[in-house]
């Protein structure tokens, strides 16, 4: 948008956003920072610590330190598989929806209701359905003869916690790129249709592109999602057994409200975030990189 | 001459039956051939229901017959588990806590959004990339990371266990979104709209309100919505800002452990009465929701 108005009273519009997210960020947000540089003794009892917590945090050799190691690889690897599974998912998901007709709004609408349940509800359908005594899912699992007990074996929790979360979010790519393809005109596939395309070479020249911009965003929600995931998982394993399923949330909200270790926790907390935004940074950054490198071409 | 004929009669066939699936029309000529697209489809919507199927068969069975049996569908319905809910004053006012703050915050997050979205949508302004980003750095913001600070914040100026406290945590994200989705919904709105009404003599409210807001009145619904979705379904800051006036019913769902073991059925009652608000606000906007996932801008 190249016509937009210079006003500089467009400030007095953008000032009651302004003032509640300094309210409910900033504000929380120095209280961080100010925990994490500083050391307690008794209540109200502070000292100046420095970068003293950041380097326990960040030193693998400390027992702090070897906890968010462990986490945060973790939480890679389950962001990693979460993608790897739920994008192509959800694409193909979308490719096979009703695009019109009277089907189209009840698919919606189921498709839809996993992301409306509250999370520690999805925990807890999980928690029910998975268990081998009383869930169907785990009782068909043990029944074929395949030994599955998410609260004893750790291969097992991981699977459910992964399954969970592709039942839970893969309708949100599902649904962005459904938008996506709706936005495709039909003389687009008309062409296609006189030129003889392939159903193959149809997704791939004419599909994919025009999907660009939604998965960008669908990839970008989904990593920051899965990298922040607490209840479900606290719900259905608690992060056990042991600390298999002990992502970085699940360990800060033990640190902070647990243990209420504050300098620690505030230390975790904050090279948390940057690791989130440095990740959103460089694959937006790669993005738009790659797109005006497109655009130049073309 | 054939091929072109077969073309023809192809195309006739398919901008009858299903225009937009014409893509597809290749299997559609051999007439035993499977719909693999509504096959895979239908087998992703059965995986969607049956773990919420396994619930609802729970939360109408007594904990004898969950223990005891393992049953497709409750053999000796009762209907004891939702009868204790709704006359409970424990139990629901679980949820009418939780719909108090989320209905606040929906009505908080849309109305601080509205002017900075059209602001951010139509005017340059001094530092107007940066605020936006930076609003948007909130999106990326682990609850986790916030649950202390908020619980000393909400705690220092006396709203905690109220529905305010949860209301105006839940802005941190709700807020950046619903500036994100209004713009990208205001950006659609052509400026002439908005000059044309100028040169009309209609003062900026007047105009706002009277003309602007029934041509987004979709975007407002959806960026509505969405509030609605995420406050609803977050429950890690809902549970800590609360203790006993305000407790959310996921809060109040914990009370189904107790040392006689777990009771299932109850547990299984009060997750599926989280489901049917969520049920009931997508069927509303089941029409916009494609395009609201893609915040707008497809």
């Amino acid at each position: 948008m190249n016509n937009k108005v210079l006003n500089n009273r467009a400030w007095f519009f953008v000032l009651p956003v302004l003032l509640i997210v300094l309210f409910s960020a900033l504000l929380p947000l120095m209280t961080v920072i100010n925990y994490s540089v500083q050391d307690t003794i008794g209540p109200n009892a502070f000292f100046w610590n420095g970068a003293g917590w950041f380097r326990d945090v960040l030193d693998p050799t400390t027992p702090i330190g070897a906890n968010f190691a462990g986490a945060l690889k973790r939480n890679l690897v389950f962001s990693a598989i979460i993608l790897v599974i739920e994008v192509p998912l959800g694409i193909a998901i979308s490719l096979c929806m009703p695009r019109k007709g009277w089907k189209v709004g009840p698919t919606l609408v189921v498709v839809a209701l996993p992301l409306l349940i509250p999370y520690n509800v999805v925990g807890t359908i999980w928690q029910v359905f998975a268990r081998n005594d009383i869930g169907l899912f785990g009782y068909a699992i043990n029944a074929l003869g395949i030994d599955y007990n998410y609260s004893l074996g750790p291969t097992s929790a991981w699977i459910t916690v992964i399954i969970m979360d592709v039942w839970h979010w893969t309708s949100l790519v599902v649904l962005l790129c459904f938008a996506g393809l709706k936005a495709i005109p039909d003389a687009f596939y008309q062409a296609a249709r006189i030129d003889g395309a392939s159903r193959w070479s149809i997704f791939v020249n004419i599909e994919l592109p025009k999907l660009r911009r939604v998965l960008v965003i669908a990839i970008l929600l989904r990593f920051m999602a899965s990298f922040m995931i607490y209840t479900e998982p606290f719900v259905l394993t608690g992060g056990g057994p042991g600390n298999a399923t002990t992502f970085i949330s699940i360990d800060l909200v033990n640190m902070a409200l647990g243990q209420l270790l504050l300098g620690q926790s505030a230390a975790l907390s904050l090279i948390y975030e940057l690791i989130i935004l440095a990740i959103c940074w460089i694959f937006y950054t790669a993005v738009t990189h790659f797109e005006q490198r497109e655009w130049t071409r073309e | 001459m054939d091929k072109r004929m077969t073309e023809q009669r192809l195309s006739a066939a398919s901008t009858v039956a299903l225009p937009r699936n014409a893509v597809s029309a290749g299997t559609t000529d051999r007439p035993f051939a499977v719909n693999w697209r509504a096959f895979g489809l239908s087998l992703y919507l059965l995986a969607l229901v049956l773990p919420i199927y396994w619930l609802v068969n729970m939360s109408f069975k007594s904990n004898e017959e969950i223990n005891s049996t393992m049953t497709l569908f409750p053999h000796h319905p009762i209907l004891t588990n939702y009868i204790h809910i709704f006359t409970d004053p424990a139990w629901y006012m679980g949820y009418v806590h939780s719909i108090t703050y989320v209905v606040i915050n929906v009505v908080i997050s849309v109305v601080v959004a509205l002017p900075a979205a059209y602001a951010f949508s139509r005017y340059r302004f001094l530092g107007d990339k940066h605020l936006f980003f930076w609003l948007l750095t909130n999106l990326m913001a682990p609850p986790a990371v916030y649950a202390l600070p908020f619980f000393n914040l909400y705690t220092a100026v006396g709203l905690f266990d109220t529905p305010w406290a949860v209301a105006l945590a839940h802005c941190l994200f709700n807020v950046p979104l619903a500036v994100w989705i209004l713009e990208g919904f205001i950006s659609g709105v052509p400026r002439e709209i908005d000059e044309t009404a100028q040169i009309d003599g209609y003062s900026f409210p007047h105009f706002f309100i009277k003309i602007f807001l029934p041509l987004i009145a979709n975007g407002v619904g959806v960026a509505a919505f969405f509030c609605f979705m995420f406050s609803w379904v977050e429950m890690l800051l809902a549970s800590t800002l609360t203790s006993v006036n305000a407790k959310p019913i996921a809060a109040v769902m914990t009370r189904t452990v107790s040392a006689a073991g777990m009771d299932w059925g109850m547990l299984a009652a009060a997750g599926v009465l989280t489901m049917i608000p969520g049920a009931i606000v997508i069927w509303f906007v089941r029409n916009h929701i494609a395009k609201g996932f893609a915040l707008g801008r497809v």
